[in-house]
């Protein structure tokens, strides 16, 4: 990309999907933490739009911004919780050691990406993406053609999810709820 | 300003998976480590996408639509087990389950 209001494009939605994902980590409440998710994922889908990913950037907010979001939120609604029960960060001096081994991760991911990937793509974003490039059509073309059977077997996979989650959530009509629960 | 190349993309996608990674280390609220692991998923969905653009090939598109089909499927199963722990001990805090720990 060499178009200089694309160039501020990619570092203002980066600033934004990094920055939103910072504050989601650090907010010890789950609803703001749930927001800001929102605001990383909606800068990640603009960065998907700059890949020409126009219809995956559709879904992500869809999906996650969306539907997966909303389920977090009705959950923490529901759960109603207060002061202790929220849980926080974890402290002391395994706190530190925790965060070396994070960033252990990344300085490995960074490591790869510089010393391996970068000189052979040779920045392929310089040629312009092919006709139709993250059509919606092409990738439908895609999703039933070569790539049926995973297609298909999504399908098993929600419908194990929903029976996994219906199954899970249901309240047992024998089980006694723990003393200090009952208000 | 300098040109904005496939790198600066698969960096992007490196620091959100590690911020995804750090969520999961530090916090102990069981619902923000969930969506440290969703934040996770989807700095992988950026790695792929940008892949998937430098190789003109769009077999990766279809590789995030079935990565998002699990993401929701994840979710759905992992908030039922959330509200099950809730129910059986009144905390979702990480620190309190510790039956398992050696």
């Amino acid at each position: 990309m060499e178009n200089t209001l694309d160039i501020i494009v990619f570092w203002v939605s980066a600033a934004f999907a990094i920055g939103g994902a910072v504050m989601m980590v650090w907010q010890r409440n789950p609803v703001a933490s749930a927001l800001f998710l929102i605001l990383s994922l909606i800068s990640q889908a603009a960065l998907f739009v700059q890949l020409d990913a126009v219809f995956v950037a559709a879904l992500v907010i869809i999906i996650y911004a969306g539907a997966i979001i909303a389920l977090f939120l009705f959950v923490i609604m529901l759960l109603n919780l207060r002061g202790e029960s929220f849980g926080g960060r974890s402290e002391g001096p395994g706190r530190f050691v925790k965060l070396g081994i994070a960033s252990l991760v990344g300085a490995e991911l960074v490591y790869i990406i510089s010393m391996s990937i970068i000189p052979k793509l040779e920045l392929g974003l310089q040629k312009a993406a092919p006709m139709n490039f993250g059509d919606v059509k092409l990738v439908a073309g895609l999703l039933y053609s070569k790539y049926l059977y995973p297609f298909e077997l999504t399908s098993i996979l929600l419908l194990v999810a929903i029976v996994g989650a219906v199954v899970m959530a249901k309240r047992d009509e024998n089980e006694k709820p723990d003393a200090d629960l009952v208000e | 300003m300098s040109p904005v190349g496939a790198e600066h993309f698969l960096i992007v996608s490196a620091l959100l998976f590690v911020i995804g990674v750090c969520g999961v280390m530090i916090s102990r609220n069981l619902i923000i480590t969930f969506m440290s692991v969703e934040l996770m998923l989807n700095a992988a969905n950026l790695s792929i996408i940008t892949f998937s653009r430098v190789h003109a090939d769009m077999s990766g598109h279809v590789i995030v639509f079935l990565t998002l089909t699990v993401a929701a499927a994840e979710a759905a199963v992992g908030l039922a087990l959330i509200i099950t722990l809730y129910r059986k001990r009144g905390t979702i805090d990480a620190a309190k389950f510790n039956i398992m720990k050696w």
